[in-house]
């Protein structure tokens, strides 16, 4: 599955170094979900073009998240065979990462991968917190798309990932969490 | 083995001490469940808040190293932090050090301790220095989900057998006394205020309690009594608990000096 072209990408010869680094950058794959770019999990903030180097602003999804410096190396690794390097990475924490920066593309190539997609920040907020039983929002399965699902925990395989299960079809799957 | 290193006394420096190492040795103690937890799904949480902590420990700690320098202190990095100070030199609260007990000690402990965190998160997002308020709009987010966690399974246990209410009543009672120490302050507390860097900790105290007190009164449980008792682990006086925590946790950066992976 290729991720969608940014605007940049097909623009040809005359496109900028950064417009060319962008469209590099969309073939990045995040590793712990090798469906979703670093651009469509919104995790690239900005590319700069500073004439010798070439900054680019990450933010990191979870403060513990593993695959930070794995997606650094492998995002200078991709511009450097593209000819755009070298690359400088900053890390810049704030604003923070919400989950609401996945872009539509990111979301459906998620759900194609049987991870359901999270829904946005503020509706999940707005379910009240509560206790035994709780009330979790509803979730249609990636897979049958039945609505009569359950959430069997919290966290899953990765810090960003919380485990369900469909009873209509009998499956379990990942959802991506609002954060 | 590399001696250790001791670290400025400057109050800001300290007080993301205090932070960073509480989230630390909480994080080392909840990786002990890593292939102990009573069923797998636990067994991920666990150590997925683990992961959680080490991260938001490595960023305050990192910031920590940095205040230290720019106070005129020597400049030292986040594993020199976590590995190569001894035990008087850490300063989080006694609470987080104790052993990790039974799975009920565990989450009423997570329980206590995230909904502080969750609360001191949300106002260090407004301290005068940016890198913490950046760290802290972030880790706020995660805070959120270890106490959802928390207390589901605080009211589940509460609420369950007499086997598992019994255990909770027992784990309130051992880490209560200990509890109190979060909301203790003195210079390091006063200084944060006149600087900006964050709130005296005392005053997250009445919303820690209303939000402890609702989950304990779901699991059919009393906020007990105050005691007279305080621990001193933010002053670096701590519990016999920390020098074994700290011998497994040093151990390679102790025996292998500067050892990567």
């Amino acid at each position: 599955m290729s991720p969608a072209p940014l605007a940049g990408a097909t623009h040809g010869a005359a496109t900028s170094r950064s417009e060319r680094a962008w469209a590099v950058l969309a073939t990045v794959l995040d590793p712990e979900v090798p469906v979703v770019s670093v651009v469509d999990l919104g995790i690239v903030r900005e590319v700069i073009d500073e004439g010798e180097a070439l900054t680019v602003v990450v933010t990191p999804t979870y403060s513990g998240c593993p695959a930070t410096e794995v997606i650094e190396q492998s995002i200078v690794a991709a511009l450097d065979a593209a000819g755009l390097g070298p690359t400088h990475i900053v890390m810049r924490r704030a604003p923070a990462w919400t989950s609401d920066w996945i872009s539509a593309t990111g979301r459906d190539n998620l759900r194609a991968y049987g991870i359901a997609p999270p829904g946005l920040v503020d509706a999940s907020r707005g379910v009240a917190l509560r206790f035994m039983p709780r009330a979790v929002a509803p979730l249609a399965c990636p897979r049958c798309e039945s609505m009569d699902t359950e959430r069997l925990a919290a966290f899953g395989s990765t810090a960003c990932k919380a485990l369900w299960r469909c009873r209509a079809c009998g499956e379990p799957f990942e959802h991506f969490k609002p954060i | 083995m590399p001696s250790s290193i001791t670290v400025s006394s400057d109050p800001s420096v300290q007080y993301l001490l205090r932070i960073g190492d509480t989230c630390l040795i909480l994080a080392q103690r909840l990786a002990e469940w890593c292939g102990h937890a009573p069923i797998v799904e636990e067994d991920i949480a666990l150590t997925n808040m683990a992961l959680d902590l080490v991260g938001q420990a490595r960023a305050v700690l990192t910031r920590a190293g940095e205040l230290e320098a720019e106070h005129g202190g020597a400049r030292h990095g986040e594993d020199e932090l976590a590995f190569l100070r001894d035990e008087r030199d850490f300063h989080n609260c006694t609470l987080v050090e104790l052993p990790r007990g039974d799975f009920a000690a565990t989450m009423l402990r997570n329980l206590a301790v995230a909904i502080f965190l969750e609360l001191l998160w949300q106002r260090l997002q407004g301290s005068s220095d940016a890198e913490l308020a950046a760290i802290a709009g972030k880790a706020v987010k995660e805070a959120r989900y270890h106490r959802e966690h928390a207390a589901d399974w605080v009211v589940r246990l509460g609420d369950g057998t007499a086997e598992s209410a019994a255990r909770l009543k027992a784990a309130l009672d051992l880490l209560w006394p200990y509890m109190a120490e979060l909301f203790e302050g003195d210079g390091v507390d006063d200084q944060a205020v006149a600087t900006g860097l964050g709130p005296r900790w005392s005053e997250l105290q009445d919303d820690w309690r209303e939000g402890f007190a609702s989950v304990l009164t779901a699991a059919r449980l009393a906020l007990p009594a105050e005691r007279a008792f305080r621990s001193t682990g933010k002053l670096g006086r701590h519990s016999e608990h920390l020098g074994f925590l700290l011998a497994e946790m040093q151990h390679l950066q102790r025996s292998f000096p500067g050892g990567v992976w």
